[in-house]
């Protein structure tokens, strides 16, 4: 038995799609003041979605296509640089 | 000795350094335990290595025995050769995790030492705990002393690592029996260990990495037969492991002079009529018994089970084939059932074979010499008289 067929059965392989498309109902969004932020990217660490890239520059960018609005980001921000804000209200 | 074997370094340890001894020797990088009686003299051990500097490797204190193994299995997912040790209460208490380890097919070492499991609060031997995993998953090997405990933990790394096996390995040692229980063992050189066993390869089978390759173990599988085929395949691995055994205890023998079993081993089996069949420490009172009683003239052999799981049925049979009688030994109690060994190797005796399971020395007490002379003798004896028996359970329990 070859561990490639393992891998294969065992293991499944996230990619962008249909998916996990969050659609129309999130009711909070995740959105970062920059002027805050000291990128140390505890909520790319954080986000169960994965949906939070940290960039070359040591950004940070939440893609709102995924993003279920959970808040982790936000609270776990050790200066508060994310604010949940209600949809619609952005 | 007619081979050309390694030098080795004669030491005395109690069981469980043995353990942290395989443990250093085998370079492992990730060790995570919560400590119990009467495992605690391991982690005790490796912890003092590390401090040491005798090991290089991380030793992660978590806040109880599920941790313990989800750390270590996180090690392993991440590509380290990991290693934990526990006992009844801890090892039940990581039951889930058994699952988890085995069915995400990590290569992963833990030692069970065995031990009652409560209530009453006990802390003596008994297999009740080893074996209430072997559904899981887990390769399960028993030592019976103290040389044996480093060889099977040490040689755990190669078979768990194996490509053709890559399950976890549990290695049980009988609770201060051999625990905590100084014996002289040799122990081979580091160079010698290194040559046996390579750095583990942590791309086998798969490897989680920040920054690495976005992957997923354990979703939800999109049709149902998903589950049956990994079970299948889990199978067909236990199967293998019966010969990546072999062959591991047979270059192991090549290094050290010691040959094992493989799964199992049968003394004075030869020419025995009556075969008494058990596994753990005790089995070395059995055989002073066996030969006390050969010297009585009766003729009986010890079939001693050293890995329950891949369950060695065939070595079994043909350890058992055209005997009058088969006597097992449990250590251990299967509620609603009877013991455990005797249960599972009831099947692999014919009708016309008689068979007798025991359940003995459960709680921890001990069963002497004499003691076991005695039931070996009264089973024979009845044997003789009245034809085959088929007792699955009987319990010996000594008035005192």
């Amino acid at each position: 038995m070859a561990a490639d067929k393992l891998r294969g059965l065992l293991l499944s392989f996230p990619r962008a799609g249909a998916g996990g498309n969050t659609g129309t109902w999130r009711v909070y969004r995740p959105v970062i003041n920059y002027a805050k932020c000291t990128k140390c990217g505890l909520c790319w660490l954080y986000c169960p979605e994965n949906v939070i890239d940290w960039l070359e520059d040591k950004n940070v960018r939440i893609d709102y296509t995924y993003c279920k609005g959970c808040g982790i980001c936000a609270d776990v921000c050790p200066v508060k640089a994310i604010d949940m804000v209600k949809e619609g209200e952005v | 000795m007619t081979q050309a074997v390694a030098r080795q370094v004669r030491k005395v340890l109690v069981g469980d350094h043995a353990v942290a001894e395989a443990v250093r020797l085998a370079r492992v990088q990730v060790i995570s335990a919560y400590p119990i009686t009467p495992q605690t003299l391991i982690v005790e051990r490796i912890s003092e290595m590390i401090s040491k500097g005798e090991l290089k490797a991380d030793f992660i204190r978590v806040e109880s025995e599920f941790a313990a193994l989800a750390t270590v299995y996180g090690a392993a997912a991440g590509g380290a050769r990991a290693f934990t040790a526990t006992s009844s209460h801890g090892l039940f208490y990581m039951y889930e995790m058994l699952w988890w380890a085995a069915a995400s097919r990590l290569p992963l070492v833990m030692a069970v030492v065995t031990r009652v499991v409560g209530p009453p609060w006990n802390i003596h031997n008994e297999h009740s705990d080893l074996l209430a995993i072997r559904d899981s998953g887990w390769v399960i090997g028993m030592a019976q002393n103290v040389q044996e405990v480093f060889d099977m933990t040490l040689t755990a790394f190669r078979i768990s690592e194996d490509e053709r096996v890559l399950l976890p390995v549990a290695v049980g040692l009988d609770g201060f029996i051999l625990s905590h229980t100084a014996e002289p063992l040799d122990v081979p050189s580091q160079e010698d260990v290194d040559s046996f066993l390579p750095p583990r390869n942590p791309r086998i089978p798969y490897v989680v990495e920040p920054n690495g390759e976005a992957i997923t173990m354990g979703n939800l599988p999109k049709d149902d037969v998903y589950h049956a085929i990994l079970k299948e395949l889990m199978d067909e691995s236990m199967e293998n492991a019966k010969k990546v055994i072999a062959e591991v205890y047979g270059e192991y023998g090549k290094l050290t002079g010691r040959n094992y079993g493989p799964l199992t081993e049968c003394y004075r089996c030869g020419d025995a009529k009556y075969i008494v069949i058990s596994m753990g420490a005790w089995t070395g009172d059995i055989l002073n018994a066996v030969n006390r009683l050969r010297n009585e003239g009766y003729p009986v052999g010890v079939l001693r089970i050293r890995y329950l799981r891949p369950f060695p049925d065939e070595e079994i049979s043909s350890w058992i084939n055209g005997v009058k009688g088969v006597l097992v030994f449990d250590r251990d109690y299967s509620a609603g059932y009877g013991g455990v060994l005797a249960g599972e190797i009831m099947g692999l005796v014919p009708h016309n074979v008689s068979f007798k399971g025991v359940i003995a020395g459960v709680g921890g007490f001990d069963v002497s010499v004499d003691e076991f002379a005695e039931l070996i003798r009264d089973f024979i004896d009845k044997t003789e008289r009245d034809g085959p028996m088929r007792v699955r359970k009987s319990w010996y329990i000594p008035r005192r």
